[in-house]
């Protein structure tokens, strides 16, 4: 029996289709190439696999999700896994939340922001930097309307230029798709301890 | 400028701005972000999700996040289906009130989607792979309405 984790963590649960992911003997060739599988690669996670079945998207997405969290310049990769855990809070995605809670903490070397965050929720202790970012990140994430010139002053007051507030948008619009994904197709679960 | 995208268009861009020149470093993600548009609404294989019926679903979420200029340019695809492009129609009248209901609440009530409303559009007929094809089109507007929304903010003409 696997147990579904209704709480914030920055344990990586197990993810869980909600639908049957692809069956890589089954694969097409245009599957295989997006899955990027070869004879000495064959590990694929249910996620990749169940995103498969939308191989056109699959094959778009990944590139452009390496580029925004991951190309050199502009915003500090914690600072935009911070972007990615508030949109990821906003829209309760338990697994997305852990990934980039723990990539935060492992890049901060710190599980202080994390930590204070998933235990006082959004009106959590932070500096006014992390501050001006998260908020940004849930008002966009909620509604885009509800972001507005005061979200956007309060980051210039914290000192984020325009290449840095232009990947915090990105990151946190990100998440936006990526919890549409995540936490639509699948539960995040624990799986329970084998029998001793 | 180079880069002629659908979110650069929405989010007006002025040419010459600090924001446009964020954005000229950022070049390959707009470019990205538009291939990923052609692949959720004018797929090679639209599998049961026409792109009329992806045009009228685009244009039905960018009106719930209140971004009536999007949802004008995604409905002039939307054929025989734009009737849906307004979110007071419940899609019945197409067959579709479960693909309708399932997409109103991805995009606007995200937090609140549970394994039920995946067995609702199982139970309705839709294949698990169809299932897919509709997350990854509402997954995508969620992303790009939010850019959108964002780069306008930059430039301080924000709604």
């Amino acid at each position: 029996m696997s147990k579904v984790v209704t709480k914030f963590t920055r344990t990586v649960p197990h993810w869980q289709p909600r639908v049957t992911p692809v069956d890589l003997a089954e694969a097409t060739q245009e599957q295989l190439d997006a899955l990027k599988v070869t004879p000495s690669n064959t590990k694929v996670s249910d996620y990749v696999l169940t995103l498969a079945h939308d191989v056109e998207s699959l094959k778009v997405r990944s590139p452009l999700f390496n580029a925004i969290m991951y190309d050199k310049g502009g915003m500090s990769r914690a600072e935009r896994e911070l972007g990615a855990l508030g949109a990821s809070m906003v829209n309760h995605c338990i697994y997305c939340a852990a990934v980039h809670a723990m990539r935060h903490a492992q890049l901060e070397k710190s599980t202080e922001v994390t930590d204070n965050l998933f235990r006082d929720g959004a009106k959590a202790d932070l500096g006014p930097r992390d501050r001006s970012i998260f908020d940004f990140a849930v008002a966009l994430s909620e509604t885009p309307s509800q972001a507005g010139p005061e979200h956007m002053e309060a980051l210039k007051a914290a000192g984020l230029d325009e290449a840095e507030i232009l990947d915090l948008i990105l990151s946190a619009s990100l998440f936006g798709w990526a919890n549409r994904l995540m936490h639509v197709l699948g539960d995040p679960v624990r799986l329970a301890e084998p029998a001793k | 400028m180079a880069l002629e995208t659908t979110a650069l268009r929405a989010a007006w861009l002025e040419p010459g701005t600090p924001t446009a020149a964020a954005v000229e470093g950022r070049a390959t993600i707009f470019e990205m972000t538009q291939a990923a548009e052609e692949a959720v609404l004018r797929p090679q294989d639209a599998g049961p999700w026409s792109h009329a019926l992806r045009a009228a679903l685009a244009a039905r979420i960018a009106r719930l996040n209140d971004e009536t200029a999007l949802a004008e340019r995604y409905a002039e695809g939307a054929g025989e289906y734009a009737a849906l492009a307004d979110p007071a129609q419940d899609g019945t009248a197409h067959g579709l009130a479960a693909v309708t209901g399932f997409m109103d609440k991805v995009a606007a009530k995200t937090r609140e989607v549970g394994a039920e409303d995946i067995a609702g559009l199982q139970a309705a007929g839709v294949a698990d792979a169809d299932i897919v094809r509709l997350a990854e089109l509402n997954a995508f507007l969620a992303y790009q309405l939010r850019v959108v929304a964002g780069l306008r903010l930059m430039q301080g003409t924000g709604a």
